[in-house]
């Protein structure tokens, strides 16, 4: 067909795949670092349903709409569903996992700074997903 | 490549037709009706999230209903349609053959789409274009699930039918002269496109049926109340779904390998590139389903090996724009309007697919999955490549359908409003996405970034209504009153590039 030679363009396919090769080691090397969840994580569970969050913690503590933690410590989220798919979302930490009925997902994190963050919901779930919203409190340590 | 023109004949006559060139009319007319039907839900979204709290829209059940059904719309009953409108015009002349292989099953799969979008229409669903369970099995209003859950399936089974008589058309019907490696590219598209349709579309076929049956109540297969699993109808959903993006976007590229070559004056920089890179999207495409699915808690090998399989589809994207580019070098090029549509549909594919790698990445997806910088992601895709290739060979197809001229100032001022009007809108979603977004919400709290940059998005959405408007204008009043075509040489590019390169030329 062509007569001409085609060496540019084997040059550009073989630069395409040497950069999706560095992305693709760079991330696999990220998502393994972040899925390492620390052995002294305290455990925090998480139940999404149509339209608000509910939070207990380790002691028995329940919260609704706010979750209240301590900067410098790492939790783990126990993310569950009791109606439909959720998707439990923390974007300045980027948390984020979906909350499906019948399985439990876990993720998770370790505030650094004394602060507030918005809590949300990212996957559809009807009438509300739009305000099934809440507020991250990242506290100093009380004792 | 002519069509050879029709007499203008009494409406039912064509509707009644099985001749390809007159189906392909029929897909065309409904395509676009879709495309501005579709279109004005999108003005209604981006109107009511201008500014937080309800704006145009009364309730969050009616904002759900409407993007729903504008996806549902612009995906299956416009960009599907669209394609099918050209391959029925074009690909049996590009086959040398007369007609499609099988005419009566061909007016039979365009005559299940009418129906298909009046159910769809008629109910506005209200459960997203991927209609997830269990929130599709025990909370969508009914009738209207029910009615999306119909109207799919007749789509998908249309569809079907309409790739296995591209398949033999293509296969069975081409001229013996001719051999496989001599058809156009665009034939290649629609070749590759329809065996994915073909492979890809029975799996959610099954999963609608389950799904329906679910609803009902008589079985449980995706409602983890009866035991059964959400996550196995999204591997189904997606089993289809992601190679059903390169269904829609394939043959737009086809589009552009009309296009470019001709109006830069020059052959194609590497015929056998890009149908290796169509061939290669085809299979490749079927090994990335599941990046929709990360943040569904999925192992780290399950991740690893369907980002793998994403970035692997990347090089065969990648080497299309390359002989875009390799073609336009050193033409003679001439920017009427479909190649403006054309070139800046390669640009916005481009940006499209660097968007797409950065998903792909699975730390960075979980910052951008769900919110939307997706949106922003696909509709560069669906809109930036696919719309913008489809318009710019409706422009190139014109004179040779109606036999006149559209009017060629506004054909250039449709480009230029919709070329700004999709940077503002889309660019600018990518980057609400990174502030946290997330898609598919009726309203948001007032975020200073967040209003700012919906605001952005709405004002670049007018400006995009105002070009389709023009548009409309444009192609109404030009295949009535347009001045006559010299369908020999509509754009001027001097007669011998409207054919193959490696044919003779007939009349020259
Ligand atoms: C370079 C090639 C591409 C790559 C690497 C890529 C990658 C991705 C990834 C990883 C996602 C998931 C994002 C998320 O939900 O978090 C995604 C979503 C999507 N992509 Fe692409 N993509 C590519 C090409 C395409 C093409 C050609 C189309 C369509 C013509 C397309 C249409 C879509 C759609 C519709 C979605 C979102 C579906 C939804 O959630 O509603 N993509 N893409
Ligand atoms: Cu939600
Ligand atoms: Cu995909």
């Amino acid at each position: 067909m062509s007569g001409h030679s085609n060496w540019p363009e084997w040059i550009y396919v073989a630069v395409v795949i040497a950069l999706m090769a560095w992305v693709g080691a760079e991330a696999w090397e990220a998502e393994r670092l972040v899925e390492h969840v620390p052995a002294d994580a305290k455990t925090i569970i998480v139940t999404g349903q149509q339209w608000f969050w509910t939070f207990e913690h380790e002691d028995g503590t329940k919260e609704i709409g706010e979750l209240h933690v301590e900067v410098g410590k790492a939790y783990k989220f126990e993310i569950v569903s009791t109606d439909v798919n959720h998707s439990f979302n923390i974007h300045d930490y980027v948390v984020l996992i979906d909350a499906i009925p019948g399985r439990v997902n876990t993720v998770w994190f370790a505030p650094d700074k004394v602060g507030e963050h918005d809590i949300q919901c990212r996957e559809y779930c009807g009438l509300i997903h739009y305000n099934m919203r809440g507020t991250l409190y990242v506290t100093e340590p009380l004792s | 490549m002519t069509l050879e023109l029709q007499k203008p004949r009494p409406i039912w006559q064509i509707m009644f037709s099985t001749h390809h060139t007159d189906v392909g009319l029929l897909y065309l007319i409904t395509s676009l009706t879709f495309l501005f039907l579709g279109g004005s839900l999108a003005l209604g979204i981006r109107a009511e999230l201008f500014y937080p709290g309800s704006q145009i829209i009364a309730d969050s059940m009616t904002f759900n209903r409407i993007f729903t059904v504008h996806g549902t719309t612009l995906i299956f009953l416009f960009i599907i349609p669209f394609a099918s409108a050209v391959g029925n015009y074009y690909v049996p002349i590009m086959v040398r053959y007369k007609d499609m292989a099988y005419p009566k099953l061909n007016a039979i799969a365009f005559w299940m789409i009418p129906p298909a979008g009046v159910l769809i229409w008629l109910g506005f669903a209200d459960f997203t274009w991927y209609a997830t369970p269990p929130y599709s099995i025990i909370s969508a209003p009914g009738p209207a699930a029910d009615m999306w859950i119909f109207g799919l399936k007749i789509l998908g089974i249309s569809s079907v039918l309409g790739a296995l008589n591209f398949v033999v058309t293509i296969l069975k019907c081409k001229h013996p002269d001719m051999s496989i490696g001599q058809i156009p590219l665009m034939a290649w598209a629609f070749l590759s496109s329809s065996l994915i349709i073909i492979v890809a579309i029975p799996t959610f076929a099954a999963a609608l049926l389950m799904l329906l049956t679910d609803r009902l109540g008589v079985s449980g297969f995706f409602n983890p109340a009866m035991g059964g699993d959400p996550i196995a109808y999204a591997h189904l959903f997606w089993f289809t779904f992601h190679p059903e993006v390169y269904v829609l976007v394939i043959p737009a590229i086809g589009m552009m390998y009309e296009i470019i070559p001709r109006f830069s004056r020059k052959p194609i920089y590497s015929y056998n590139s890009g149908v290796f890179a169509f061939v290669m999207l085809s299979i490749v495409g079927f090994s990335s389903w599941a990046h929709h699915m990360y943040a569904t808690g999925m192992s780290f090998t399950e991740k690893t090996v369907f980002m793998v399989g994403t970035l692997a589809a990347v090089p065969a994207s990648a080497m299309h724009v390359f002989n875009f580019v390799a073609t336009m070098w050193n033409g003679r090029i001439r920017f009427a309007t479909p190649m403006m549509w054309a070139v800046g549909g390669i640009a916005l594919f481009f940006s499209a697919g660097a968007g797409g790698v950065v998903n792909s990445a699975m730390p960075l997806d979980f910052t951008t999955h769900d919110t939307y910088w997706v949106v922003g992601h696909f509709h560069l895709f669906v809109m930036g490549t696919i719309a913008f290739g489809s318009i710019g060979y409706l422009y190139y197809m014109f004179p040779y359908v109606t036999g006149r001229m559209y009017n060629e100032t506004w054909g250039k001022i449709h480009f230029v409003l919709s070329f700004i009007g999709t940077i503002l809108v889309f660019f600018t979603q990518h980057v609400l996405g990174l502030y946290g977004m997330p898609r598919r919400i009726y309203d948001y709290p007032p975020i200073p970034e967040w209003i700012a940059m919906n605001q952005i998005a709405t004002v670049g959405a007018m400006i995009i209504g105002i070009s389709m408007a023009i548009f409309l204008a444009n192609m109404i009043h030009s295949a009535g009153k347009g001045k006559p075509a010299d369908t020999d040489d509509p754009f001027g590019l001097g007669g011998k590039y409207y054919y193959p390169f490696e044919a003779k030329n007939p009349s020259h």
